[in-house]
């Protein structure tokens, strides 16, 4: 497969290279715009926001002399208080990479053995807007699908939807952060949501299950963390290896991986038992309080010790000090947490635990976030969807409240419950993102249509049949961010400088594309800006004023249940749910259950990952400053077992899976900081496209060695935590 | 006169490197290489480990081997706050001063000359926190007059404990790491 | 044991330090070995012996002239900022031993060359008429002639410290932090100039006088490396780290076999035996000498780099 996608990207490289020589008109057009702009003498600032992550942190670009010099963050943003994170500050390096994609492409002959050649973007969308035409004909418009992720793809789902499909998804669901929105509106009605609404900094006890802060670098929970840590929070580290944050704790759990659930069962059963929960939350807010206590009484801390290798007095203690803090106590329910397939059911724990230490709706716990209340623009309504969305035939997956992205992958390939034959990928890596590539490129093979938009060359893009390369978004607008969070605020992305080629800002394509398509009607402005204007004069605003600040804030709202927000949970009982009827009545526990995960075969590792703080999954390795700082990845090994196993750090090795597939050579790091029993690698590195000149074969790819997954049964997210690898010796 | 210095809180820091990246954009630092780097110390056995995150940079030493050892005075100690600055239409780039750093802290510019972390004197003179100082997340830095005992950062050295890098070298540190 | 991740990397400071490359042993050397040449040739000018010691009084000043050159050359092709080497003359930096040397070597040349024209050879003469003319006057005047002899041995003998010094000033690189190494280069260059005349003179008897010359040159240098490392085995920690790894690390071989065995051991031994008249003097011994010599250098100068307060265990 490996060996194909090379290929493929060669014929991309050698023949745009070709088109571009001989298209004397994108050449001129990019002179143009590498000079600096007209007129601009020493230093300007713009502020706007960023997309490095999703988190959309507040910022304002800074020109030297017209040229991008630095990003530094809008001290009036809440999310980033003036401050973005190691990414942020390095995106500059975005707009300056000279691997970026350049003009838009196309595959001119068959899939498999195609040609690519620089094309107007009139061309691009005159072919696109046909095929989409055939397969609306033939198919209906169900039948295109569009992942996107971030809110650059807001303007293509509003296409799309214009189109006639239902079947939008994002991988932030069903391999990120689904089970946990799963696990907690189970619990309490509602989604933790993103910006997550957990109040770190006044937490009095903090309780990290594995969410890595620090690497993980989501700005506000990090400079929140760092306010915990200064004001003596107790710190919690669960954690198979010893993580940045676990550095901070009082106490670190080297758990073994997979057995979470187990501890936190455990700590439930101690402060049961020993009576520390708050009661009169507990009898205030919740539902069948008694059924969940007496489904737990099996869980002793000495039940969890062989599970989990946590000392029960380890246990006992955690629990008592996270009960000594509460309702203060912040058990924290992570973000990234398709792990083991169980994941659902472990969140619905944490959010039970949380329950049971009062801390949902309260200072040091959960907020109540607060959002501006912009209205959306008055379109026309969109066409009624003939076919119900593809991912989740027949609520196979009773509690996804947001469609699956591998769902639609499979429909793909198995044309099951109709076929899918158009692929709109915004944003995403699916390469990357999902797991088993090997089923993403079959179900590619399927597709009469793929488009990809990015902005550089990814793997995914090399699967396209037209890639249109975007501006990055320091050269463009895009939607208004109105993030729920601790206070209502309405920001804005502006452009600070020109994009150096051909390449276009995302509501410009989606709005050309409705256009080749006859949707005209659904873009009734003719500039963004017209459609900021009518959005903004709707709620009262003013857009001079939004692009001189960048942000605009409300007035301060109550965001606990002491400060009079009502404590209603939208669950069928109205109350928080210690024992779910829902559940019971889909055939599922209904309180959480422990299942010993699957062990691997024998002498292989467990393959961890995470992040790293200088990298956005596999979006920032040809960034040009982020790579200076991390430009391949390494594979943690214990140190014992890589003296055992001969190696040392800075060997190069190679890593086999249980399925036999082999990775890139990948640095070892022989650490004090991990279990013996698994491994350790930063996600996103191990490039295997070739246009990606400067992160190309850097580093393995975790995405490549996870062939399996395990299907949460309740909303479908793929846990990836279940793969296994050997290590294999790199010839010299 | 100032005497400016760096305290680095070590129980905040993540080592998130931002404070290498904002270096690296405001000070325009060619690629490959940095004039602050991130040394994570980890002591002891898994699970019982010990971490200490560190910050580093030049120390802007009061006893600086590095002006003593430069043969045309490019290296020199700054009017402005006894900050040491290298003056690169002086430097020949025989790299004595690189030797004589114990920390490493100083490299060859690819244009020739010998170059290291300025302080960000050209912010300070303006009245800003150097970049670093200014992005780091978890406000773990602070910078200031060392001979003030108001300064924010005397006030830190005394009230908690802290410690230098190799101290042994002689060379009298001004960025101290809170533990 | 600690386990310490540094991020940077720095090209020719990390992993290790490597900010010079062959440049600089080359120059110590002949640095050294120059330095040697003036005090030998300084002292056969000093002792009137320069009618005796043909090689030495008349061809070695000029040779010395051509290694010094090429010497201040490879230092030159070590500046990164090549266009600016004359700011070392615009000032003088008292605490700066390069600074030092800098000037040092200025007056080097003029004493090379007044040393030159005590007697200047048959070959030369005649072809620049004001030499000639100086070298009469200085002829002319016994006192000229010791002063020259003197003015040699003390820029020599500056000269050989300075090598050493240029090293040692270095606390931060702990292998080069030993109040020995001047000792040791200057001796070493002794030794290896000693050798070099050995080498290349036709004359018998100054053969046999630079050959029992150099055995105790050598003698001697096996007393300095003696203190040198025990100097540094008795020291710190990072000392004595430090020194292991010449002693025992990954430049034990080259220190061990290249630098003490064939560079010292083995001709002192030879050379012990030609001057007793149990073997031939053959250019064997002085071979040896001088590339050992050079070896030294490198070594010291590579290992001294690598050597660190911090990183050192690391490495290992
Ligand atoms: N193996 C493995 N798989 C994972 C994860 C993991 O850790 N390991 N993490 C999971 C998680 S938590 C998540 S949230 C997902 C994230 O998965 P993705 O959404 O795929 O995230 P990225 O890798 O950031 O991919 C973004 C793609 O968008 C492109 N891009 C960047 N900026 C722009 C832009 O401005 N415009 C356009 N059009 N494109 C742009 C990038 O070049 C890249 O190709 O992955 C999940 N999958
Ligand atoms: N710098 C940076 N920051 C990011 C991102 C990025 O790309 N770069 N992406 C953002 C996104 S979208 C997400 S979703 C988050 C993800 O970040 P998080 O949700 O914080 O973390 P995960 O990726 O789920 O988990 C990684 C951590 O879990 C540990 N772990 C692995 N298996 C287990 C286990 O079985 N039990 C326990 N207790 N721990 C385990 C790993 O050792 C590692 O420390 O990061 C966000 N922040
Ligand atoms: S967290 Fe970092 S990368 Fe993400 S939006 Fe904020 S500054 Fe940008
Ligand atoms: S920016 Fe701050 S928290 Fe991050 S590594 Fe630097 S000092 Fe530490
Ligand atoms: S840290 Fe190094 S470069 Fe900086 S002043 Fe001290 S010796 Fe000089
Ligand atoms: S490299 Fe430049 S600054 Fe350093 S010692 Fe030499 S001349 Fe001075
Ligand atoms: S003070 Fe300025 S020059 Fe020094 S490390 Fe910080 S940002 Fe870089
Ligand atoms: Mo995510």
């Amino acid at each position: 497969m490996n060996a194909l996608s090379r290929r493929r990207f060669l014929k991309i490289t050698g023949t745009t290279v070709g088109a571009a020589a001989a298209g004397g008109a994108a050449l001129k057009a990019s002179q143009i715009l590498t000079q600096p702009r007209s007129g601009s003498k020493g230093i300007q600032k713009i502020p706007t926001y960023c997309d490095i992550c999703f988190w959309k942190c507040g910022a304002i670009a800074y020109l030297k002399d017209g040229r991008l010099w630095k990003v530094e963050g809008n001290p009036e943003d809440p999310l980033s208080r003036g401050r973005l994170c190691p990414r942020g500050t390095g995106g500059v390096g975005a707009h300056y990479d000279p691997d970026r994609l350049k003009a838009p492409l196309l595959r001119m002959t068959k899939r498999g053995n195609e040609e690519w050649v620089e094309v107007t973007w009139d061309q691009a969308f005159d072919y696109i807007a046909d095929r989409m035409q055939k397969i609306k004909k033939k198919y209906g418009p169900e039948s295109v699908a569009l992942f996107s992720h971030g809110i650059g793809g807001n303007f293509f789902k509003h296409t799309l939807k214009a189109f006639g499909t239902p079947n939008i998804a994002a991988p932030s669901f069903a391999q990120c952060r689904g089970p946990r929105d799963a696990g907690f509106r189970l619990t309490f009605g509602e989604d933790v949501s993103s910006p997550e609404r957990t109040d770190i900094k006044n937490a009095e006890c903090l309780v990290l299950i594995g969410s890595h802060l620090g690497e993980n670098m989501h700005n506000s929970q990090v400079q929140e963390f760092a306010q915990a840590v200064e004001n003596g929070a107790t710190i919690i580290v669960v954690d198979p290896r010893f993580s940045i944050a676990a550095s901070k704790a009082k106490y670190y759990l080297p758990i073994k991986p997979g057995t979470d659930l187990a501890l936190i069962l455990a700590w439930m059963n101690v402060i049961v038992k020993e009576g520390l929960y708050d009661q009169e939350y507990v009898q205030k807010y919740g539902f069948g309080f008694e059924q969940f206590a007496t489904s737990i009484t099996e869980y002793t801390p000495e039940w969890a010790y062989p599970e989990t290798g946590i000392q029960p007095e380890i246990i006992r203690k955690t629990a008592r000090e996270m009960a000594r803090y509460k309702p203060a106590t912040l058990v924290h329910p992570g973000r990234h947490v398709t792990w083991y397939g169980d994941d659902t059911q472990r969140s619905r724990a944490i959010a039970l635990l949380n329950a049971l230490l009062g801390s949902w709706g309260r200072k040091g716990g959960f907020y109540y976030p607060v959002g501006m209340d912009v209205p959306s623009y008055p379109y026309p309504a969109y066409p009624k969807t003939v076919k119900e969305k593809v991912d989740n035939p027949a609520k196979k997956y009773p509690f996804a409240h947001e469609a699956i992205t591998t769902g639609i992958r499979e429909a793909t390939i198995t044309e099951q419950p109709y076929p899918i034959k158009g692929w709109f990928v915004y944003a995403t890596n699916l390469i990357q993102a999902l797991p088993n590539e090997q089923e993403t490129i079959k179900a590619i093979q399927n597709l009469d249509l793929m488009v990809v938009i990015d902005v550089i060359p990814s793997e995914i893009a090399g699967w396209a049949d037209v890639v249109l390369p975007e501006s990055v978004y320091l050269e463009r607008y895009d939607d208004l961010n109105v993030e729920w969070f601790r206070e209502p605020f309405v920001a804005l992305r502006q452009p600070a400088v020109e994009s150096p080629n051909d390449q276009k800002p995302n509501w410009w394509m989606a709005k050309k594309l409705a256009e080749k398509l006859g949707l005209g009607q659904y873009y009734p402005w003719n500039d963004i800006e017209e459609y900021f204007d009518v959005r903004l004069k709707s709620a009262g605003l003013s857009l001079s004023e939004l692009k001189k600040k960048g942000i605009i804030k409300g007035a301060q709202q109550p965001i606990y249940f002491d400060e009079g927000i009502p404590a209603d949970f939208s669950t069928p009982s109205g109350k928080i749910e210690f024992y779910s009827v829902q559940l019971a009545k889909a055939g599922f526990d209904p309180v959480p259950k422990y299942k010993r995960p699957a062990g691997g075969p024998p002498g292989y590792f467990r393959l961890l990952f995470g992040r790293a703080p200088v990298h956005s999954f596999g979006r920032t390795q040809s960034n040009r400053i982020l790579s200076d700082m991390m430009d391949e990845n390494e594979i943690w090994v214990n140190k014992k077992a890589a003296t055992r196993l001969g190696v040392k750090s800075g060997d190069y090795v190679r890593l086999k899976n249980q399925d036999g597939v082999v990775s890139n050579k990948i640095k070892v790091k022989a650490t004090e900081r991990i279990r013996p029993d698994c491994v350790y690698m930063v996600h996103g590195f191990g490039h295997t496209s070739k246009m990606l000149k400067h992160a190309y074969m850097k580093g393995a790819s975790d995405s490549q060695l996870i062939t399996r997954y395990e299907t949460d049964p309740l909303m479908g997210g793929t846990g990836m935590n279940v793969n296994f690898v050997t290590i294999v010796w790199e010839e010299a | 006169m100032a005497r400016y210095g760096m305290v680095i809180d070590t129980t905040k820091c993540v080592g998130c490197m931002d404070c290498v990246v904002a270096c690296k954009t405001e000070n325009g630092t060619p690629e490959g290489f940095n004039r602050d780097w991130i040394n994570y110390v980890v002591s002891g056995e898994f699970p019982t480990l010990n971490m200490e995150i560190r910050s580093e940079r030049c120390n802007h030493c009061d006893n600086p081997p590095c002006v003593d050892s430069c043969p045309t005075g490019a290296s020199h100690v700054h009017d402005v706050g006894k900050v040491v600055l290298v003056d690169d239409k002086l430097c020949i780039g025989c790299k004595a001063c690189i030797a004589a750093c114990p920390y490493d802290a100083r490299y060859i510019h690819p244009e020739g000359y010998a170059d290291k972390c300025t302080f960000c004197i050209h912010r300070v003179e303006q009245g800003l926190d150097p970049a670093c100082v200014s992005v780091c997340p978890t406000r773990c830095m602070y910078f200031g007059d060392l001979d003030d005992p108001n300064s924010q950062v005397s006030k830190l050295l005394n009230s908690r404990k802290n410690h230098t890098l190799i101290p042994d070298a002689g060379t009298k540190p001004r960025v101290y790491y809170l533990t | 044991m600690n386990e310490s991740t540094i991020t940077r990397h720095n090209t020719l400071i990390d992993p290790a330090l490597h900010i010079w490359g062959w440049e600089i042993p080359v120059y110590l050397f002949m640095g050294g070995l120059v330095a040697g040449i003036m005090i030998i040739a300084g002292y056969f000018t000093f002792k009137g012996q320069y009618k005796h010691n043909y090689f030495s009084s008349f061809y070695l000043p000029h040779v010395s002239l051509i290694l010094l050159s090429g010497g201040m050359f490879a230092l030159f092709l070590d500046l990164e900022y090549k266009i600016h080497v004359w700011r070392l003359y615009t000032t003088f930096q008292i605490t700066s031993p390069m600074s030092w040397g800098a000037w040092i070597l200025l007056f080097i040349y003029p004493a090379l060359w007044l040393n030159s024209l005590v007697r200047i050879p048959q070959t030369f003469q005649g072809r620049i008429p004001l030499f000639d003319k100086l070298s009469v006057r200085i002829n002319a005047n016994p006192r000229a002639i010791k002063f020259i002899g003197v003015f040699n041995m003390l820029l020599g003998t500056l000269l050989g410290i300075y090598t050493g010094v240029l090293l040692s000033s270095f606390a931060s690189r702990p292998l080069w932090n030993s109040s020995m190494l001047w000792m040791l280069f200057l001796v070493s260059g002794l030794s290896s100039a000693a050798a070099f005349v050995h080498l290349i003179t036709t004359d018998k008897y100054e053969r046999v006088l630079l050959a029992k010359a150099d055995n105790s040159f050598l003698t001697l240098e096996l007393f300095v490396f003696g203190g040198f490392i025990t100097g540094m085995l008795t020291s710190t920690r990072v000392h004595v780290e430090a020194i292991m790894f010449i002693l025992a690390g990954p430049y034990a071989p080259a220190f061990w076999v290249f630098v003490i065995g064939m560079g010292v051991v083995i001709p002192l031994f030879l050379q012990l035996l030609a001057v007793n008249k149990k073997i031939m003097h053959t250019p064997v011994a002085p071979i040896m000498v001088i590339a050992g010599g050079l070896i030294l250098r490198f070594v010291i100068v590579y290992a001294g780099q690598v050597s660190h307060w911090t990183k050192l265990s690391v490495l290992k």
